[in-house]
């Protein structure tokens, strides 16, 4: 009888889960809907060349904060775990500044440094889009750093190191052919947070200027009634399409070490 | 000249002195094995020579080239580590085969090699699997061909068998030791486990507190210790508090039982308290004939081993002599309270350097 019980309130729990998660999302794709006629809202927001080009814009501007981002963190990553584990904490610490330092502050201290003689960013395109990705590499340094710590912690580092170096192996060919492959899933994980962040992103990308995802969003929500909705749910869609390409991909299991039993 | 030289190694970390004055010349081909406690340096050692750790001072040369301060990739050395540090995302023979691909050699050469190699180490078939499809023998003795793959001047093995149960770990240390002959490989091993060492080298060096306590074949280690450590630490063995009663003529005393050595005590004087090992399968259970050493006391323990049965009799008012005798069905055993006689040649009594820590100790090597 207790056990039914428990399993009574699990279940009730479970739906107060569901109902908190899924709610707002059913009640935006209604709201979303209420224009005439039904899906008006999506074919004109796909229709949308801004919706677009600010899109892919965002994307790209997350591939490039991706690769900068895992160029940064893994190798530095690898070498404080390897070679100098008594800084972790002190790493773990800088990497967490971005929750304490809002991204108005970065902003403001990326355009007052980077606006003016002897390096003037701010003057063109690419040089403010190289702004906006410096500034995504500091916002997503606690979610990278942790995803490829946490990676790092779950394969023997040192031994595997230690092995490639005895067969003749320099640092580069380490990284490449056995630390990097053996941190796929932490380095999708990774990734995948540093995508959402870019694609939700607006301060960093309004004060710089840049025809991004976030400000657009911004933008349409001041001038319409259902497309925010349909843009929002069409946003959530993408990042779900994204966590399930990285469950495909990290479906591979060769990366478990197992010690089988002897024989 | 030896093949593979350290000389005068010394390595700290801080303020702890991991090697000190660590002095080793290996023959080329030879198998020689670093035994210690835990904490003794014999893994720094073997690190230093892998490059993984730099020496402060002291030299280490491999067929007289000078390889003190090269770094670890550049040292033509093959290691294999205790946790196999297989390359998960790889199968069997891309593990066999990645120092030969960092090395640039041909595909060809690679796939011939590499299918040597699994071919040495019973494998062939398992070429595609991946290491968590293997148990822990298999994945060490990949982790043996993929050191050897790289064909290295010298061979390091780091416990290479600790994490193994008890039957793979006498199976694969005979393999171990007959691809060593086969291919004649100079090789360094490290080991906690006596009986390891013992079985595997030509030679076993000896290690306590980062020096080194004596180095020998086996036999040597095992029939002449040259310091109480090597005797406690290797093998079972008796330690016995004994007093000089005359030393040029070998006479001691036990508990006021006395007895004789071999040979004169050098350097000790009549009324001197000295170590006297006695290892427990060189005492019978028995009288002996005339100009044996003989002890008596009653039996307080007998222990059934398998093939052995130890014996434990109390001498006087507190140390206690273990002596093995082989399991026999039809041998009648002492029951505990009986007092007995037991007698062990003058050859066996070795008297060590030091007294005895604890009179009577009896103390067994740990694994």
């Amino acid at each position: 009888m207790k056990r039914r019980r428990g399993s009574i309130a699990w279940w009730l729990v479970f739906l107060l889960g569901v109902l908190y998660f899924f709610l707002p999302l059913v009640a935006t794709l209604d709201f979303s809907l209420k224009a005439k006629p039904p899906f008006a809202a999506y074919t004109s927001s796909l229709q949308d060349p801004k919706f677009l080009g600010s899109l892919l814009y965002s994307l790209v501007i997350a591939g490039v904060t991706i690769t900068a981002s895992l160029a940064l963190i893994v190798p530095t990553a690898y070498w404080v775990q390897l070679r100098v584990p008594r800084a972790r904490s002190l790493v773990e610490f800088v990497t967490l500044l971005p929750f304490v330092i809002p991204a108005v502050v970065l902003v403001f201290g990326l355009i007052r440094v980077y606006s003016r003689p002897p390096l003037p960013f701010t003057h063109t395109d690419i040089g403010s889009s190289a702004l906006l990705v410096a500034g995504y590499i500091v916002l997503s340094l606690p979610y990278m750093y942790r995803a490829v710590d946490t990676g790092l912690r779950s394969i023997d580092i040192r031994s595997l190191t230690e092995a490639a170096q005895s067969m003749g192996a320099g640092w580069l060919t380490i990284l490449w052919r056995v630390i990097l492959p053996n941190l796929r899933v932490a380095l999708l994980s990774g990734a995948f947070l540093t995508l959402a962040i870019v694609l939700g992103e607006f301060t960093i990308a309004n004060f710089l200027a840049r025809p991004a995802f976030g400000p657009y969003l911004n933008l349409l929500s001041q001038s319409k009634a259902y497309e925010p909705a349909a843009v929002s749910l069409i946003s959530f869609g993408l990042t779900w399409l994204a966590m399930i390409a990285i469950a495909f991909l990290g479906r591979d299991t060769r990366t478990r070490i197992e010690i089988g039993g002897a024989h | 000249m030896g093949f593979l030289e350290l000389s005068h190694v010394k390595k700290r970390f801080g303020a702890f002195v991991a090697v000190e004055d660590f002095e080793l010349i290996t023959e080329r081909g030879e198998f020689v094995s670093l035994l210690g406690p835990s904490g003794c340096g014999k893994t720094t050692t073997l690190r230093m020579i892998a490059g993984f750790e730099y020496p402060d001072s002291g030299s280490i040369k491999v067929d007289g080239k000078e390889i003190t301060n090269l770094p670890p990739n550049k040292r033509n050395v093959g290691m294999v580590f205790q946790a196999y540090a297989l390359f998960p995302n790889m199968t069997v023979a891309s593990n066999v085969g990645f120092g030969m691909r960092v090395k640039k050699q041909s595909k060809d050469a690679i796939t011939k090699r590499v299918g040597e190699l699994l071919e040495m180490i019973h494998m062939p078939e398992k070429a595609d699997r991946y290491p968590y499809q293997l148990s822990g023998g298999q994945q060490q003795r990949v982790a043996l061909a993929r050191a050897l793959a790289v064909e290295p001047q010298v061979l390091l093995l780091d416990e290479p068998l600790s994490a193994l149960d008890a039957k793979i770990r006498v199976a694969l240390r005979n393999e171990i030791r007959a691809i060593q002959r086969q291919l004649g490989i100079t090789t360094v091993y490290v080991t906690h486990d006596q009986e390891e060492a013992l079985s595997l080298s030509d030679r076993v060096v000896v290690m306590s507190d980062g020096r080194i306590e004596q180095i020998g074949s086996p036999s040597e280690i095992y029939n002449f210790p040259a310091t109480s450590f090597v005797a406690s630490f290797v093998g079972t063995l008796n330690l016995l508090a004994a007093r000089v009663v005359d030393p040029s003529a070998g006479r001691l005393a036990v508990e006021g039982q006395e007895i004789r050595a071999a040979k004169p005590i050098s350097g000790a004087r009549s009324g001197e308290i000295v170590s006297v090992a006695l290892r427990p399968e060189s005492i019978s259970l028995e009288e002996g004939p005339e100009g044996t050493n003989r002890l008596r006391g009653p039996v307080v323990d007998v222990s059934f081993l398998g093939s052995i049965v130890r014996l434990r009799i109390r001498l006087g008012d507190g140390p206690t002599v273990s002596l093995d005798t082989f399991n026999d069905p039809n041998l009648t055993l002492p029951p505990i309270g009986e007092a007995v006689t037991v007698s062990f040649p003058p050859e066996a009594s070795l008297v060590l350097d030091q007294p005895a820590a604890a009179p009577g100790a009896d103390v067994a090597a740990g694994d």
